[in-house]
């Protein structure tokens, strides 16, 4: 079996698809922050925050989409935090959003202890299932793979579309783009940067904490340390691989993601019992790396991103 | 434009507005109204007051006196969006446009709630290409703005302006950033503007542009509106001198005594750099142990000679002599060397880094001298004990050697930097607008030490826009006008008038284009 026969198996194409349904939720999570002009490096440890947040409130008795609701709100108060301490403190983004992430992942392993003091295995929840859509799940390779998926999958591209909406065709996100821009240019037609861009840095911390939950409700059902492992700063990557565009960013996770999972396959063929596995690990990571090189060339940065805004300075 | 409507409504009247900024007055009881259809020119120096006048009359800054009524109602002090509905518009000198973003998006951006679900671009496209019709802006409403040359960039401001159904423009030296073929085109609209009822108010200090285009003239000098006049019954070289002023405080002159020539240019031209006029086939000497002044509205050619002499610029053509050498490869580094000492234009930017304190701004030219520095270390000692005799001698009124330039007022911040340019005892000085924004005691101070200067035997060069002054110091003026030099006038060879004639730009020979 090679490369080919694998790129034609529906089961690869369904499996990158789950791979990239994370990374979609926090990336348009983080480019919502920096459109506004919000660099949040928070995004680790908010995904963190939402992993055991949601997989918490369905352990604890609570129904499914009420679980995400909860991620989302963990997140968002992250999210408060973060854009309080930046847009009108107008502190370091670089410190904060690191501080924010090691603040979220240490305060979730330990309420991780408080709550389950006795386990050593993981619980598991009974957690999303795929929910196959009849006759378009019947078209061949692609069927499967994009219709035959958990609710949350289905959520991550209908946000995609919704997000790429609301910037373009609302006044509330020209508002917010503008943010990112030129902030004088939104207070000079009156309206609140600091509202705008707290808010987007709110809304987009809930959507991180709700990629972090997808790994505990959609992927592994149970939570554990280290799950995230750098999805999120994958993300960071993977908005400048989309140009801060939402659909470029999209079909950059969907990218990562079918490397990640070709790289799984083909340990198992011939071809990968000469090589040492540390190789195909590194590979996904490789392959996005030379992909950002030549695809951010073209990039156009939010040319006030990291820029804090104060009223009336020149 | 001519006012055929004196008995025009008026749409717009400053009453009495007062603003003080410490103990500096920027705008002392100025009144003034503005009829439809009118054109007012606000013709004024830097630091008359002009932009402080224009930002209150725009709620960017509360009046401590007076008030502002449009169309008979008076505007809340310092709220911009008011002013916006009362229908005010302005077009500041820098832009506040988001790059990124298309042209249409930048002009409908704050005009819907935000929680509309919709900007209906259509509509919005139908508007702003009617408006670009009626009033002669075309720019492609889906460019980007970060693609647009700066007069499209500044027609979108207007457009911004107009789509918010302003009555008034103000525009802020609307022409300092645009080419002569775009400023005609920017008059062009202005004229279809008052055409259909808007009132306009131009700021500016290019007299062949205010001629042009306005219908009346404001004058503001040091905070005071000094002079009010229709356009047609005045003339360039008066309003030259209403600018400038003619009250003298003049100091003690002793007479001259010229010596050689320290830095001679014959037939110098450097390029333009964007709008700011290079150096035309200029010809001038700078001798020892005289002050030679440079006249003229600025913008006209004083930053690139500043430049050329102080090694930030090099000459495109001619000869340029420093000490009877044609230098090579002519730098800062290579002037600081030769002993051309300067005091920048802008003390802020160029002439201070503000968080350093006073020690490392003392020696920000002079680090690399022995003494200061052995063997690539800094020697921090040598450097204190230079900044605390600058602090003792110049006067330079601060807590000590340790303390932030941030904190310290323009006049002291100025005489620090006199104290480093004089301390090494320079052969030339390169003094450009060195008062500026000072209050009388350092300005006083200043003028004597530059004078201190010339009589030890210095070149120097004093570069003002401020006629008294050049007047008042200089032993032989020049003055310049569009990057060319006029010939060298000696002390009070010229009235004010005729200076201001010169100021203007006629007198030059071969003046490029007739005004």
């Amino acid at each position: 079996m090679d490369i080919f026969d694998i790129l034609l198996q529906a089961s690869f194409w369904t499996a990158a698809i789950r791979i990239a349904s994370p990374l979609i939720f926090a990336a348009l999570g983080e480019l919502i922050c920096e459109r506004a002009g919000v660099l949040n490096l928070g995004i680790e440890g908010i995904m963190v925050v939402g992993a055991f947040a949601g997989w918490l409130t369905v352990y604890l008795g609570g129904g499914l989409w009420f679980g995400v609701g909860v991620a989302m709100l963990s997140g968002m108060a992250f999210g408060l935090v973060h854009g309080v301490l930046t847009v009108p403190f107008g502190l370091s983004q670089h410190v904060v959003g690191l501080g924010i992430t090691l603040l979220a992942t240490s305060l979730t392993y330990y309420c991780y202890r408080l709550a389950l003091p006795e386990v050593t295995s993981p619980p598991k929840i009974d957690a999303f299932q795929p929910l196959e859509i009849p006759l378009l799940s019947d078209i061949p390779v692609l069927g499967p793979a994009l219709f035959n998926q958990t609710p949350l999958t289905y959520l991550a591209f209908v946000l995609v579309v919704a997000v790429t909406l609301v910037l373009y065709r609302t006044p509330l996100g020209l508002a917010l783009r503008a943010a990112g821009e030129n902030p004088a240019a939104v207070e000079a037609q009156g309206l609140s940067v600091s509202a705008i861009r707290i808010g987007a840095v709110m809304v987009g911390s809930g959507f991180m904490a709700v990629g972090g939950a997808f790994l505990t409700m959609s992927a592994f059902n149970s939570f554990f340390f280290e799950m995230v492992n750098g999805r999120g700063w994958i993300c960071i990557a993977l908005v400048v691989f989309g140009s801060w565009k939402p659909g470029k960013t999209l079909l950059g996770a969907v990218l990562f993601a079918a490397f990640d999972a070709l790289q799984i396959r083909v340990q198992q063929t011939p071809l990968g019992a000469d090589i040492p596995y540390q190789i195909f690990l590194m590979a996904p990571y490789i392959l996005s790396i030379l992909a950002l090189v030549v695809m951010s060339r073209r990039a156009q940065v939010p040319a006030a991103l990291m820029v804090p805004f104060n009223k009336g300075e020149r | 434009m001519t006012d055929q409507h004196p008995e025009a409504q008026v749409v717009l009247r400053l009453d009495n507005i007062t603003k003080r900024f410490g103990k500096l007055t920027a705008n002392d009881a100025i009144s003034f109204d503005l009829r439809q259809g009118e054109v007012i020119a606000l013709l004024g120096e830097n630091g008359a007051g002009k932009t402080t006048l224009m930002n209150i009359l725009f709620g960017h800054y509360t009046p401590d006196e007076g008030f502002v009524e449009v169309f008979g109602q008076r505007l809340p002090a310092g709220n911009p969006r008011a002013a916006l509905a009362a229908g005010v518009g302005m077009v500041h000198q820098h832009f506040t446009l988001a790059d990124n973003m298309t042209v249409l998006e930048n002009i409908v951006l704050g005009t819907r709630s935000l929680w509309r679900p919709g900007f209906g671009r259509a509509q919005a496209r139908q508007r702003i290409v009617s408006l670009m019709e009626d009033y002669g802006l075309r720019v492609d409403p889906d460019a980007q703005v970060g693609s647009l040359s700066v007069g499209e960039r500044q027609r979108v401001e207007i457009l911004k302006a107009l789509y918010r159904e302003a009555r008034v423009l103000i525009l802020d030296e609307p022409t300092a950033v645009l080419t002569p073929q775009e400023t005609d085109d920017l008059f062009a609209t202005m004229r279809k503007a008052v055409a259909l009822g808007l009132s306009v108010i131009f700021i500016s200090h290019k007299l062949h542009e205010v001629m042009a285009i306005s219908s009346r003239v404001v004058v503001l000098r040091h905070g005071k509106l000094v002079a009010e006049a229709k356009t047609a019954e005045t003339d360039r070289a008066a309003m030259a001198q209403m600018m400038v002023g003619s009250e003298v405080a003049a100091p003690v002159v002793r007479r001259a005594d010229p010596g050689e020539a320290l830095v001679t240019l014959a037939g110098v031209s450097t390029p333009d750099i964007g709008s700011a006029p290079g150096l035309k086939n200029v010809d001038l000497e700078l001798r020892a142990g005289q002050i030679t002044g440079l006249a003229g509205v600025s913008g006209n050619g004083q930053t690139a000679l500043a430049d050329l002499i102080g090694g930030l610029l090099r000459s495109a053509s001619g000869t340029f002599h420093v000490k009877g050498n044609a230098p090579r490869g002519w730098s800062p580094h290579a002037a600081i060397s030769a002993g051309i000492a300067r005091i920048p234009e802008d003390r802020h930017k160029t002439g201070t880094i503000a968080d350093f304190d006073l020690t490392e701004n003392a020696v920000l030219e002079l680090y690399s001298r022995p003494g200061f520095s052995r063997h690539g270390w800094m020697n921090w000692r040598a450097a204190r004990d230079f900044a605390a005799k600058i602090i003792k001698g110049y006067d330079v009124r601060c807590p000590g050697p340790e303390t932030r330039i941030r904190l310290l007022s323009g006049g002291n911040m100025q005489k620090l930097i006199l104290g480093r340019v004089l301390e090494t005892a320079p052969s030339v000085v390169l003094a450009n607008q060195p008062v500026r924004g000072l209050d009388i005691g350092a300005l006083t101070y200043v003028h004597e030490q530059l004078l201190a200067a010339r009589d030890r035997g210095a070149a120097v060069l004093l570069i003002s826009e401020d006629l008294d002054e050049v007047t008042a110091l200089s032993d032989v003026i020049h003055v310049i006008s569009e990057g060319r030099l006029s010939p060298p006038f000696a002390r009070g060879a010229l009235t004010p008038a005729e200076l201001g004639v010169w100021m203007a730009g006629d007198g030059f020979e071969e003046a490029p284009h007739a005004a």
